[in-house]
């Protein structure tokens, strides 16, 4: 396979160059100009930007235990249909993924797909119930990429001293969903002018930022390296700022829906879409979050996947399901707000959804450079489409940005070389 | 849509002044006097009449009958067709027990307004008798109505409108055929 | 002329005009309920189905009194007895009920945005009876109605609302329609209890009653609701009632006319005392009163209006 004449960015590299590329099996066998074509298949690639397959280090595709929402399969589809080489998928499943026999079924199941990799984060405790250590070496020997009790916060500071030093032994991140329940208990819409106006109970961001200090500080006592899940408030992101300038281990990462959408988004009408964990928040605070991926003090771009079926939506909003569906848009989505109209760097953006999330997860690096894996996503920034059931390849449809009209997507996919996305669909 | 005035004027203030006089003597004489007899005027202009026809009996008889009005909205049976912007208060500071009601309207037409004032009526006691005036009989009826009192019978063309004028809603005094418009005001439809 | 909203789901949506009609018309019909016989034809053959989804024996009651005072048809569904209770989803009752051609829903929940959701699954129109701690529009008409009857306006007045002011619908509609309406709501409450973003709604919130007190015309009560709290956030009933309870002394703190409402019913001993309670300027039994004839108006202006626009 040789891609011609395509805007090939890839900062780990210092690239950014119109260029062929040859993928050779598995890997990139040559990246020069004017390459000789041979016998290779050819693929096109003017007009548009080849950068290395992205990354979403938060995902849910709920198999085993709630096939009904996603499966493994439909979940791939939709992380091949973003544009995603590789997705790691949370461990609050029925049973929780908290031994080495769940996380290598998770593996051997993305295998069996033969697109995106599916990359387990084990659970820290068992069952994630917050009280007894999960077995975190025979995770790690299973393939194991992070760990996390994701859905809920470890409540016990104790608990959470305990988790976090023993990951410390190993070469692996905490992945902290930050909530203090006592603070958040019954929220379901952001505390103030959205719970007032919505009459419902509200979620304070002290809930979050809380959570978040204490387990800066856990942090500085064990070592261990720590990642924010979701941040969704600017006082969140200065917290983490503050924790990186002290040269502690600390990431984070945000969603698109905490990015481009608000509680004034949520209307009268009750969008049970737009119902999240953690809620959507003040336009005050997705200024300081896109501020936050512009300087590079927030690491990645995170999808937090979050399949319900539609029972479980079309619903009163107080007792749907929290969470979006966002493989498919993500890359759309920031491509729309932020890169296309010049606020973010394609250079950050490569780093943000491809280069930190496989640095925080310990994969190996992806370059685009002759010897690397070829894990490589072709983005076409100019064609516009609408976000409908027919773009989706999820097995739910919770997308909080049904409707949109985007520009840019992801042309094709290969994963070590297989060209899995090919013009947009999925092989 | 500009008015093209009235194609004809039936009767002017001196020959409505003039009938109000007769249809009180007429009730005086039907009812053997006024002693159980009480006006109750269908808003707006039927209540209007029924406070002119007061006087003229007060006039004959000396006293002055009660007098109460009706507003027959909630009895409409077009109610999802025809929804009244204001409505204007019943009042009736009387029992109808056992009186004599005269019910007052300026133009009978269809009958359902007379229908739909019975029944209210019906929902306030039990009179003795109900008797029915009107300023004018335009024909065309629908239920089976008849007025014992009637100022003039005017045959009139269901594309007419037969308004009749009062001094405390109009400011002047008449009875007069217009074309009839959409949404025209006043007059029973 | 109609309403300028097919449902009554919420006081924000009402104009001036809209809630003028509904108190004008209320008038009306409160001359109907003064008569021997209290009924009207208005809506004969109409089918009106009172779904509460949450128990209130009061609320059904004034709804279901002014539906049969209008001549209307209706259904009662309750909680216990609703299959909402048996899993199945509340679009597919709502359909269902639909599917019977019924003209109106009359909706209690406690969730706030239910009705919204049943408009969304009916041609019917809805009439939100209160929906969690959002709004309770209907009691907000009967509030209004009962000060303008009282003061004879309602612009200018100031009304104090005091209680458990986040967990309440009753709050939620009564601030948006008396600022629509030209008077000026003042929150007072223990800040456990305040709203969160009290700029939202432009008003003032304070935890000074008996500063606030002498300078309203309308001391409304809230019913302090400990079921809907989700957590004790005060000490005791006895400590509320001395810190926010209306007793003798903050009763002779209260402007010369000036007017004490409560939404029912009441907590005595909490937030109203006896002797106050049942003073001559609680106008707590003529609110009740006012419940019937403004619902009767609603009604009457919801379904009569509806056949404008076929």
């Amino acid at each position: 396979m040789l891609i011609r004449n395509v805007r090939s960015i890839d900062p780990q590299v210092g690239l950014d160059d119109v260029l062929d590329v040859r993928i050779v099996g598995k890997r990139i066998a040559e990246v020069g100009a004017g390459l000789s074509a041979g016998d290779d298949e050819m693929l096109d690639g003017t007009g548009k930007v080849l950068v290395p397959g992205l990354v979403d280090m938060h995902v849910h595709f709920r198999e085993p235990g709630f096939e009904y929402k996603e499966d493994i399969a439909s979940g791939v589809r939709a992380a091949t249909k973003g544009g995603f080489s590789d997705v790691a998928t949370m461990p609050n499943t029925d049973p929780v993924t908290d031994t080495g026999t769940s996380v290598r079924y998770q593996i051997d199941r993305g295998i069996e797909e033969k697109k995106t990799r599916v990359r387990p984060i084990g659970a820290l405790t068992r069952g994630e119930k917050g009280e007894a250590l999960a077995e975190i070496g025979d995770m790690i020997e299973a393939g194991a990429v992070g760990f996390s009790d994701d859905g809920h916060g470890v409540q016990s500071a104790g608990m959470m001293r305990t988790c976090m030093a023993y990951v410390s032994q190993f070469d692996r991140a905490v992945i902290a969903h930050s909530e203090v329940d006592s603070l958040t208990k019954n929220g379901v819409v952001n505390e103030g002018r959205a719970s007032t106006r919505l009459g419902m109970f509200g979620w304070p961001a002290l809930g979050e930022e809380l959570e978040i200090m204490r387990d800066i500080e856990l942090c500085r006592l064990t070592g261990c390296p720590l990642h924010v899940a979701h941040i969704s408030t600017a006082r969140s992101l200065e917290l983490v700022r503050a924790a990186k300038a002290d040269g502690l281990p600390v990431t984070c990462e945000v969603t698109p829906h905490h990015l481009f959408l608000t509680e004034d988004d949520i209307t009268d009408a009750y969008e049970t879409n737009l119902k999240m964990n953690p809620p959507l928040r003040t336009p005050d605070d997705a200024v300081a979050l896109i501020e936050g991926l512009v300087d590079g003090s927030i690491d990645c771009i995170v999808t937090d996947h979050a399949p319900h079926a539609k029972h479980e939506k079309d619903c009163e909003f107080e007792i749907a399901a929290f969470g979006t569906i966002g493989l498919e848009t993500s890359l759309p989505l920031v491509l729309t707000n932020l890169v296309l109209p010049g606020r973010l760097s394609w250079q950050r953006l490569v780093e943000a959804m491809a280069i930190s999330p496989r640095r925080i997860l310990r994969l190996d690096p992806v370059k685009i450079e002759a010897g690397s894996r070829a894990d490589l996503t072709l983005v076409d920034p100019r064609a516009t489409f609408t976000v409908d059931l027919d773009y989706l390849e999820s097995k739910s449809t919770n997308s909080a940005f049904l409707g949109a009209e985007l520009t840019g997507r992801p042309a094709d996919l290969f994963v070590s070389g297989r060209h899995v996305l090919v013009c947009g669909e999925v092989a | 849509m500009a008015e093209q005035g009235p194609k004809a004027r039936i009767m002017d203030e001196r020959d409505m002044r003039r009938t109000l006089t007769r249809i009180a003597h007429e009730v005086v004489e039907a009812n053997e006097g006024i002693e159980d007899v009480a006006l109750v005027g269908i808003v707006r202009r039927g209540a209007d009449l029924a406070e002119l026809l007061a006087d003229e009996l007060e006039a004959i008889e000396g006293t002055r009958p009660p007098v109460g009005s009706l507003d027959i909205s909630f009895y409409r049976d077009d109610v999802v067709r025809h929804i009244q912007p204001v409505l204007h208060a019943t009042n009736i500071p009387f029992s109808v027990d056992g009186k004599d009601i005269v019910l007052v309207d300026d133009v009978l037409y269809t009958g359902r307004t007379v229908r739909g004032a019975l029944d209210a009526i019906m929902d306030f006691g039990r009179p003795d008798t109900v008797q029915l005036a009107v300023m004018v009989d335009r024909g065309h009826r629908e239920l089976p109505i008849r007025a014992d009192y009637v100022g003039k019978n005017v045959p009139s063309a269901t594309d007419e409108d037969v308004r009749v004028s009062l001094p405390e809603t109009d400011g002047a005094m008449a009875v007069e055929i217009w074309d009839a418009e959409a949404d025209q005001p006043g007059g029973e439809r | 002329m109609a309403l300028s909203v097919k449902h009554l789901l919420d006081t924000v949506s009402l104009t001036a005009d809209d809630i003028t009609q509904i108190l004008d018309t209320g008038r009306s019909f409160a001359e109907v309920n003064s008569r021997a016989i209290k009924k009207v034809p208005a809506l004969r053959g109409r089918t009106i189905v009172n779904l509460f989804l949450e128990p209130s024996t009061r609320t059904r009651s004034s709804f279901e009194l002014a539906e049969k005072r209008l001549s209307a048809d209706s259904l009662n569904m309750g909680g216990s007895t609703s299959s909402v209770v048996k899993g199945e989803s509340l679009a597919d009752t709502i359909q269902t009920i639909s599917a019977m051609n019924v003209d109106m829903f009359v909706c209690r929940a406690s969730l706030a945005g239910t009705p919204h959701l049943i408009a969304e699954n009916t041609d019917a129109v809805v009439i939100n009876a209160g929906d969690g701690k959002h709004q309770h529009p209907t009691q907000a008409m009967l509030d209004l109605y009962t000060m303008r009857e009282h003061f004879g306006h309602l612009n200018g007045l100031k009304v104090a609302i005091i209680g458990d002011l986040s967990h309440s619908r009753v709050a939620g509609s009564l601030v948006p329609a008396l600022k629509t309406m030209g008077a000026t709501p003042i929150l007072v409450g223990p800040p456990t209890f305040q709203v969160s973003d009290p700029a939202y709604w432009g008003v003032e919130q304070t935890s000074d009653l008996d500063a606030v007190i002498p300078e309203v015309d309308v001391v409304y009560l809230l019913r302090v609701q400990l079921e809907r709290m989700g957590g004790a956030v005060i000490p005791s009933k006895r400590e509320y009632n001395r810190l926010f309870g209306v007793d003798e002394r903050r009763r002779a703190l209260m402007r010369p006319g000036s007017i004490i409402c409560h939404p029912g019913p009441m907590n005595r001993g909490m937030e109203i005392m006896h002797e106050v309670a049942d003073a001559p300027e609680a106008k707590v039994l003529d609110q009740v009163t006012a419940g019937v004839a403004t619902r009767m108006a609603e009604m009457y202006l919801l379904l009569g209006g509806e056949g404008v626009a076929h």
